[in-house]
């Protein structure tokens, strides 16, 4: 409690310092939380598309049924495929009126004829997508074979960037505010020399003089972090209506809370450690 | 109850602080020490609350071995000595209440009992219409008294005051010698650094002298016993405090 006290005192009396602490810990998780979103967002996304059936092959008309069905079986026993979904022609012009429903123009040229009837393939590994196109491609009964592993290579590469970019720039923040606090501290340890000495000769353990100096450690990383996480996640919060129209369909938004809260568990762990970690060095660098 | 034998303090400079010295002091004894600058009493008073060790020889004081004493168990030690610092060492952003409570703060005792014991200190030295203001609010007398009410937070068996009185005029060092002797008649030890001849002289308890480093004499009288003067001139002292 003592401590607490003269903790509370020592950032009272240099509220600059202490601001100047406070918001490089704020910079740095507020980037581990805005790069934590980004790369578990993408990564959701990935995951989002590779889940889905990702071959869909679309079937010329005079493809009959039981070719199709030998097709399927044939894919079916390379084992690489995880599902298949056959879609008629009827069921496709259903498709097709529910997703034009507010244009009866459209529907009215549109006839169960000249739709194709379709199967989507998902496959359990991405790499499969390209021998199972192949193999699709080489039959006589398909006209059309699209699949999305540009998307996911895409992303993946994207996915993979960020990772970087923000694993290096978060070490860097943490280092640079390690550096900060360590200053901050050891400026407030050598203006105390006087009154430490004092203390010294009044009987004061090392430890009663160093916990109030470790305290203010954790108390800017701590106060940082929820700084810091509290507007990365306002500002997610608020930007979850667009972001839903931009991902459509994707089901990643909105962002459950307990994501949010294990994510801020995590920060304050780090937090307290990097806290301990700068006033510990700038203790031992200033209270010999 | 302190027994100081053979202690010699050489500092890497090549410089003797003491040399040889060896006495004892008996409890509740009140001993004045007296030297020129620089002839070791201050570096005395460190030896004796461990804040520096003795090249050679052992300092003992109760049960404690000074020179073996742990770091860690130094603490321990200055519980059981007061110390009232030369240039005082009261905190100046700190009020003359906290000021004095500052030790059983660091101490770890009971916020309770601390009061109480803060409370008590304060009608004892006769500072309580000054325990809400700050040291730079005090006159040269009343600082002293706080510097002296910090040290006897621990109910301290022994007293180490460094010059005490000087700072003060006459009537005003009277008044803390007056103090001083309120707390030894109490039982504790006391041993003052000192200047004042005058002093030395009146109040005629143990003196022992310190002359660069050695110690020259050590009355072992007591007033009570020895009623004659001590012998020391007040000239000399003069004399000496002014090489």
């Amino acid at each position: 409690m003592k401590a607490t006290h003269t903790t509370l005192k020592h950032i009272r009396r240099s509220p600059y310092q202490s601001m100047a602490a406070v918001f490089i810990m704020m910079l740095t998780f507020l980037s581990i939380t805005i790069f934590s979103f980004l790369v578990f967002g993408s990564s959701a996304v990935i995951e989002y598309f590779e889940s889905k059936p990702q071959v869909t092959a679309f079937f010329k008309d005079e493809a009959k049924s039981i070719d199709i069905e030998g097709l399927q079986a044939q894919l079916q026993q390379t084992g690489q495929i995880a599902s298949t979904r056959y879609v008629s022609k009827t069921e496709a012009l259903q498709i097709y009126k529910e997703q034009n429903k507010n244009d009866p123009l459209l529907l009215d040229l549109v006839t169960e004829d000249i739709l194709p009837a379709s199967l989507e393939i998902s496959t359990y590994k991405i790499e499969d997508l390209e021998p199972i196109s192949n193999t699709l491609k080489s039959s006589p009964y398909v006209s059309e074979v699209i699949y999305q592993k540009d998307i996911v290579s895409t992303l993946a590469s994207w996915t993979n960037a960020i990772r970087i970019i923000g694993i290096t720039l978060i070490a860097v923040l943490a280092l640079v505010s390690v550096f900060i606090m360590m200053t901050v501290i050891g400026f407030k340890v050598s203006q105390k020399k006087e009154e430490i000495e004092i203390m010294k000769l009044l009987s004061a353990t090392n430890w009663y003089i160093r916990w109030p100096f470790i305290l203010e450690g954790i108390f800017y990383g701590v106060f940082g972090t929820l700084i810091g996480w509290l507007v990365a996640s306002g500002a997610l919060l608020y930007a979850t209506p667009y972001l839903e129209t931009f991902l459509k369909g994707i089901p990643i938004l909105p962002v459950s809370p307990v994501f949010l809260i294990g994510l801020l568990g995590i920060e304050l762990l780090i937090a307290v450690l990097l806290g301990v970690l700068a006033s510990s060095l700038a203790v031992l660098r200033y209270l010999k | 109850m302190i027994k100081l034998e053979n202690v010699t303090k050489a500092y890497p400079t090549g410089n003797t602080a003491l040399a040889d010295v060896s006495f004892n002091i008996e409890r509740g004894e009140f001993v004045f020490l007296i030297g020129p600058s620089g002839s070791g009493k201050t570096t005395l008073f460190r030896l004796l609350i461990r804040d520096t060790v003795p090249t050679t020889g052992s300092i003992r004081i109760g049960d404690w071995d000074l020179v073996t004493l742990p770091h860690k168990k130094v603490h321990n030690l200055r519980k059981n000595i007061g110390m009232v610092f030369q240039d005082l060492k009261l905190l100046r952003d700190r009020t003359i209440y906290e000021n004095i409570m500052f030790p059983l703060e660091v101490g770890n005792m009971d916020t309770k009992e601390a009061k109480e014991r803060v409370d008590m200190i304060i009608d004892r030295v006769g500072i309580a219409d000054h325990v809400n203001k700050f040291p730079i609010q005090l006159s040269g007398g009343e600082l002293q008294r706080a510097a002296i009410a910090r040290a006897l937070a621990f109910n301290p068996e022994i007293l180490l005051a460094d010059e005490p009185t000087g700072n003060l005029d006459s009537t005003t060092s009277w008044e803390i010698m007056k103090l001083l002797q309120d707390i030894n008649a109490g039982g504790t030890t006391i041993i003052m650094a000192t200047h004042s001849a005058d002093i030395v002289n009146s109040l005629k308890k143990r003196t022992l002298v310190l002359e660069k480093g050695t110690l020259t004499r050590d009355d072992a009288r007591e007033s009570s016993k020895h009623d004659d003067s001590v012998g020391l001139e007040k000239d000399n002292i003069v004399e000496e405090t002014k090489e």
